[in-house]
Order: C-alpha cells, then structure tokens, then sequence
C-alpha cells in the first residue's frame, strides 16, 4: 500500500508550548483518515504541518514518498478545506472554485467548466454567479469542498469541515463526505472534536491529546478496545472502572467498559441501584450504582424500564473489559 | 399600580427614565435625534457652501468695470481652456497623479506590516510614528524641507560630503523635474507633497489590508498561488477600498493645497494657488469658482471609474 502522507517525530513548538510533540503518523493512498482530540490537542496543527502553513521545529513529513520539508504550501499537491471555509469575498463561486486552475494557468473556459462539473457534483449547480456571502452556511461548505476537489489533489485536508453546521445538516454532510471520498479515491484526512463524526466517518483514528498521538486504530478498535483512559472517556462515554472492581489481576489500575456492553438479568448478576434514567428515545441510559462504583449503562427502551431507586442486577462479559495503560 | 406590579420594575420614575424609556421605545426617533445635527451641518453649511460655489462659477467677470455679472453663462469654464490655466490644471493633477501613486507604492509596505505583524508595543510605535508629524505645524514642516532641499541645505551637504554631488546633479538635470537645487523643483514638491501626506495613505490602507483574514492568505497559498500571486488576487483586491480611501486623500489634498507649492518649487502655479489669486487680489470669484469646481469634477470621475473597476466591491 503507497503512503499517501508520512509524519515521524514530528514536534511544533511556539515558543515553550508543545502544540505537536513527537508525532508518527502515517497514511495510506485512498483512506478516510480522521485525526480526534479535543481542542488544542495539536490536531489542526498537524494538518496545517501537512499543509505547509506551519514549518516543523523539528522532524520529518513526506507526501507520498517525497520530503515536503523544504517545500512551501503552494507547491505541495494537497488542497485543504477550511474550518471557517475561507471563500474569496470579492469573487463569485465560479471563480472562487476556479481560482486554483487559473494559478496553474488554466484558460478561462475550460477552468469554469471545470468549476460547472464540481458544482454539480457537489450538487450546486446554477450557483456559480452568486458571491460567497449570498449562500448559507452549509452552501459555502459546499463551494470550499468543490474548489479543492477541482484540483484534484493528491491529499484533501479537511479542517473541522462541518463544525458550523446544524446536526441535521452535518448528519448529511457527513453521509456525503463519505461517498464523495469513495467516487474519488482521494486520500481524506480529516480533523475532528466530534468523536461520533471521526467514528461514522473515518476507516482510522488518530487520538491526540496534548500534541501526541494516543491510539491509532479503526474506529471498532478506538471504540472497543481504548488503550488509555483518556480514550475511552474521550470516544464516547465509556465507564472506566477499577481493575481491582472487575476482579482482574493486572498491573495496570484502570479497565474501561462499553455501557451498552452492562446487561439487565433476573438473577445471578452483580446487584446494583438505579440512581437515574434518561430516556434518549431508541435506547435509555441509566446510572448505576455499585459499592460506590458508577457506572453508566445503555439499554434498548423496548424492554421494561426499571425505576430510579429500585435495586437491579446487572452482568458483563469479562472480554468486554479492557484493561488500559497508564495511571492517570 | 397594585404591589406585585411595582415589583416587576426596576429603577426610579423620573424625567430621565421617562426620556430613556421613550427613546428605547422608538429606536427611528433616536436614530434621528442623533442624526440631526450632522445633517444640519452637512446639508445647510458644507453643500449649501459648495452649491454656491457652484453657482458663482456660472456667472461671470465684467472685463471693463471688473464687476460680477449676476447671469447664467458657461464663459468662465471657457476660460477655464486658455492655454495658461489649462497648463495649470493639467500640473496640478500630474503632480497630484504622481504623489498619489508614489504614496501608495511607499505606504504599502509600511500598513501591511503594521496591519500583519506589529503587535503590542510595535503598534503603538506604528501608530506614534504615523501620527507624530501630523500634530506639529504643517507650516514647520514646509519651512523645514525648506531648509533639507535647499541649495545650501542639508541633503546638499550630505551628498557633497559623500562625494555624491553629481548624483544630485544629474538629477536635477533632468527637464520640467530638475530645477536650481531640489527646493525650486518640480521633483522637491513632489517629495515634500509626499512626506506631508503619506499617513492619509497609511491609516485606511492599514485598517483595509487589517481587515484581510490570514486564512484567505492561506487559502490562496494552499491552492497553488504563491505570495507575489496572492498579493496580486487576494491582498490587494480586498484592501483596494483602503487604497481608495487613501488615494482620495492625498489626490484630493494636493490638487487642493496652494501652501507647498508656492514655498516649495518652481514658480508656476498650482490650481491652489490660482483660486488663491483669483479670488483675492484679481477679485475674479467666478473664476476662482470655476477653478474649484475642477477638483470636483476630476475626483468624481475618478470615483466613478474606481466603482466600475469594483473597486468596491469587497465593501
């Protein structure tokens, strides 16, 4: 499999703050590549070093195969998708999506043409008159994904693309996303906050956490098997418990374990007391207490829903357990 | 009033409340209120004055007895095309020309770094340094290039000293430009225009370029373009409504100034300093007028083509 982007020991520092500390990564040709953490975790500053907005303090990133160190942002074959978009104000969305083809001297009516054919598979098509600030939010999305994919790049960053749009929007953004990457076999990396975005999304995860990568996996890896702490309560709301609480023996001290992994039983489970009930319509979270332990529990709302108060028993299975690194 | 409404407002009843409550009640009133004096001071004093600066140029001189003719005439524009006045105008908005252009090509660099990487303390350095000739005398400051131009003065003994005379020389050789010693030449104005006006060019081209997101910076480097391309596409085009606004005002300024010109270069006459003339010791207010309203006319046009550009645009 060709490498489509390669970082290793990659550091950025601004002064004494570590944004990107010893980062390792590395991208196939054609994946869905998603990069999560939570803000400031050095994720966007690993996309604008791939970018080349940013020069590395210190180590290596090559773009299939070819050291990218030395080379400036505009001579490097990967195109990027702004957080806020950042369409030209003073030009209208033809020539915005056009803009890169008439930088590489592309005549005039074959660049619009082209920039007609990427917006009408973005599904825009008869909008390339209007000026950016006529069109609504998931619009210009829209327009900033036409006018790097008419390049037709080698790498497509995507910087929190759909952070400004509503859910509805960005559940269909998302879905679009997806086959859009898949029609053209572009390489996608992508950097997220939304870990429910990076896990439909994505075909692998890099976790960041204070400018370093914490786990790279597919998402049933991330989701399933966190391999620090800090996963596991960043990807979803997973119960992370003591070793020495699930009966393991282990040198580490934490363990992580799915809520929806916790089932119900009429007898022979662990006794437990209900101490909330959420309803969230297909499925219900409840809140556990066991010993002093809490744990969080999903169950499907069809079956009988015990009250807050009531005493019920619970089991799990030992595989669903996973022990996780570290301390903290 | 019962008890449990007065509980629902806070504040005392008085004038001020009554004042303040009315107003937040009619927003258009208070819009209005506030717009009144300005409109006032802008409708009656300035274009009333301007409108009948308008009129006066269509009256006219009676040549015998010297007298204004009180009667609707397009003699004084004629007048407007003799070769003498038009040889005026036509140096007046040259030299106009070339300070402006010359003024944006020194300013741009000076806004954008101010507008781009000047931070803290360096912006206020920035701003102390574009502010501080502007609030001594503009007279002093005439009266000082004065004495750097002069042909005993300091950038003379400058160059002497480093044996550079014949620099200067050679410059001051060329025609219509050159002159005795850059205090009496075309090319002295013109630096001088340049130096007193340049902070009118900087401070809307700084506060235009300041509005320039750094993303589409980036954006424009992330699809292909590099910096001189970005410049060319992106930069100049967003900041082009500063680059207006500053160029109105040191075109505008030097086709009106009548000070520099006269203190500073050779003595042919600027528009400036023919109203000057006409309107006092000549006593020719209608052509005064008509000299007046040339500047007028050469700012709307240039308007007028700056917004058929779009130049605007980006607004």
């Amino acid at each position: 499999m060709t490498r489509a982007v390669l970082l290793s020991k990659v550091c950025r520092h601004y002064g004494s703050v570590r944004a990107v500390e010893q980062v390792d990564l590395e991208v196939h040709e054609g994946e869905f590549y998603a990069l999560l953490g939570p803000s400031g975790s050095g994720k966007t500053t690993c996309l604008r070093l791939i970018a080349g907005f940013e020069a590395t303090t210190s180590g290596h990133i090559e773009i299939f195969g070819v050291s990218v160190d030395e080379v400036p942002p505009y001579r490097r074959n990967v195109n990027t998708v702004f957080q806020d978009y950042a369409l030209f104000p003073h030009l209208n969305v033809t020539e915005n999506v056009a803009y890169g083809l008439m930088i590489r001297g592309v005549s005039k009516s074959e660049r619009h043409e082209a920039a007609e054919q990427a917006l009408d598979l973005i599904r825009l098509p008869g909008y390339g008159q209007r000026r950016p600030a006529e069109l609504s939010g998931g619009q210009r999305q829209r327009v900033a994904l036409a006018r790097a994919i008419v390049n037709k790049p080698k790498v497509l960053l995507l910087d929190e693309p759909l952070g400004a749009l509503d859910l509805k929007l960005r559940e269909q953004m998302q879905e679009e996303l997806k086959a859009l990457q898949k029609t053209l076999g572009i390489t996608f990396v992508f950097v997220t906050h939304d870990q429910g975005e990076a896990l439909s999304m994505a075909g692998r995860i890099a976790i960041f956490n204070e400018g370093r990568v914490i786990q790279v996996g597919s998402p049933e890896d991330i989701y399933k098997r966190p391999n620090t702490r800090f996963v596991a309560d960043f990807v979803g709301s997973s119960n992370v418990i003591s070793t020495k609480f699930a009966n393991l023996a282990s040198e580490h001290k934490w363990a992580s374990l799915r809520p929806e992994a916790i089932k119900i039983v009429d007898n022979g489970g662990k006794l437990a007391r209900v101490i909330g009930v959420n309803y969230l319509g297909g499925s219900t979270r409840l809140a556990l207490d066991m010993n002093g332990t809490r744990l969080h529990c999903l169950i499907s709302s069809e079956q009988s829903l015990p009250v807050e108060g009531s005493e019920i028993q619970v089991t799990w299975r030992d595989q669903d357990v996973r022990v996780m690194k570290g301390e903290a | 009033m019962n008890r449990g409404a007065a509980a629902m407002y806070h504040g005392r009843a008085g004038i001020f409340s009554i004042v303040s409550d009315a107003i937040w009640r009619n927003p258009r009133m208070f819009l209005f209120l506030m717009l009144l004096p300005p409109i006032l001071w802008l409708g009656v004093v300035y274009l009333g004055s301007l409108f009948a600066l308008l009129v006066q140029s269509f009256f006219s001189i009676d040549e015998f007895s010297g007298m204004v003719k009180r009667e609707f005439t397009f003699k004084t524009y004629g007048e407007l095309f003799r070769p003498a006045n038009l040889d005026i105008i036509v140096r007046t908005v040259t030299t106009a020309i070339v300070v402006t252009v010359l003024a944006a090509i020194l300013a741009f660099p000076i806004a954008y770094y101010a507008a781009r990487y000047a931070r803290g303390k360096w912006k206020a350095v920035f701003y102390l340094g574009i502010m501080l000739p502007l609030w001594s005398s503009y007279l002093v400051k005439v009266y000082a290039w004065k004495l750097i131009l002069a042909k005993e003065g300091i950038l003379n003994w400058l160059f002497a000293k480093l044996y550079l005379t014949w620099i200067l020389d050679s410059i001051l050789a060329i025609p219509i430009i050159g002159g005795n010693s850059l205090s009496v030449s075309y090319l002295g104005t013109c630096i001088v225009f340049l130096y007193v006006w340049l902070p009118f060019m900087i401070l809307p081209l700084q506060a235009s370029l300041e509005r320039v997101p750094v993303n589409l910076i980036d954006a424009s480097s992330d699809l292909g373009a590099n910096p001189r391309t970005t410049l060319r596409y992106v930069i100049v085009p967003l900041a082009l409504p500063g680059l207006i606004a500053g160029s109105i005002f040191t075109f505008s300024l030097t086709l009106g100034d009548y000070i520099i010109p006269q203190i500073i270069g050779s003595s042919r006459l600027f528009i400036g300093q023919a109203v000057y003339a006409h309107q006092g010791t000549a006593g020719n207010i209608p052509l005064a007028a008509a000299f007046t309203i040339v500047p007028i006319i050469v700012m709307g046009f240039y308007l007028w083509m700056a917004k058929r550009q779009g130049a605007f645009d980006a607004l």
